[in-house]
């Protein structure tokens, strides 16, 4: 009944990525969650608390590989999905194209974002 | 021995009547997968507010980054929320976890009972973290 089968497209990086991404993004949420929600509660966070943490190069250069990695895997994510739909020719590159400037958007805004948080720049 | 899947076949929304587990666990990642990439722009969006924060404001706790998270940390819908985004969040990993495992042939005998392990350990884990959620200062 049950034999090897697998979602890998042989040769195909989108969903060799997906997984890579997936596997880091596993233990940096997981991270970010209970920093966030446990160890500081989301009620008593401050602005002075989060830039003292994202002023730590390692803590910084942390989050915004989450961000980098959350947003390719979410985006892929939806593409890769939609493609498994049936999603093809004009449509598919018009949503491919449509979810890269989102990506990238939010890469830039979040990159925005983080380094107001800090005092590096 | 490996061979190319018909997905074609297998993402039919319709065939969800079967209730197969594997069906249930493809529905419940891509629902959880659409919720936190929702949520992932909207969270960017809402830490926005931290862009051009005044120092001497900072200082003071009234800046609008502080005065957003703890606006919105003080209602129990958001609470609520959170509890939810929790759950999502852990079940799209476990059940990431079992994807991988059935990409690489690990254990297919049994990734039906992965699944419901993956809803057993999501479940146990949100109800271990409702008090952490709801505890703390409400309005």
């Amino acid at each position: 009944m049950a034999q090897h089968y697998s979602s890998f497209d042989r040769g195909g990086r989108r969903w060799l990525f997906q997984r890579l991404t997936a596997v880091f993004l596993i233990g940096v949420l997981a991270f970010h969650f209970m920093l966030l929600h446990f160890v500081n509660h989301a009620a008593d966070i401050t602005f002075l608390g989060t830039q003292a943490r994202m002023s730590q190069v390692s803590y910084f250069a942390t989050m915004w590989l989450f961000l980098v990695t959350a947003t390719f895997h979410g985006v892929n994510g939806v593409y890769n999905a939609l493609v498994n739909q049936g999603l093809t020719g004009s449509q598919k590159n018009a949503v491919k194209y449509m979810l890269g400037i989102a990506g990238l958007l939010l890469v830039v805004q979040g990159t925005r974002v983080s380094l107001a948080m800090t005092t590096l720049v | 021995m490996s061979q190319s899947y018909n997905r074609g076949t297998v993402e039919d929304f319709g065939r969800w009547r079967e209730f197969t587990a594997g069906m249930w666990a493809w529905i419940f990642h891509k629902f959880t997968g659409w919720v936190l990439v929702g949520y992932l722009f909207t969270h960017i969006a809402v830490l926005s507010t931290s862009v051009g924060v005044d120092p001497a404001s900072a200082q003071a706790g009234t800046d609008l980054y502080t005065s957003t998270l703890s606006g919105l940390e003080s209602l129990l819908i958001v609470r609520f929320l959170e509890v939810g985004l929790l759950a999502v969040a852990v079940f799209h990993i476990l059940n990431g976890i079992r994807l991988l495992m059935v990409d690489l042939g690990v254990g297919l005998e049994s990734q039906d009972k992965s699944f419901y392990a993956s809803l057993v350990l999501t479940g146990a884990i949100v109800v271990a973290s409702v008090p952490t959620f709801l505890g703390g200062k409400l309005l």
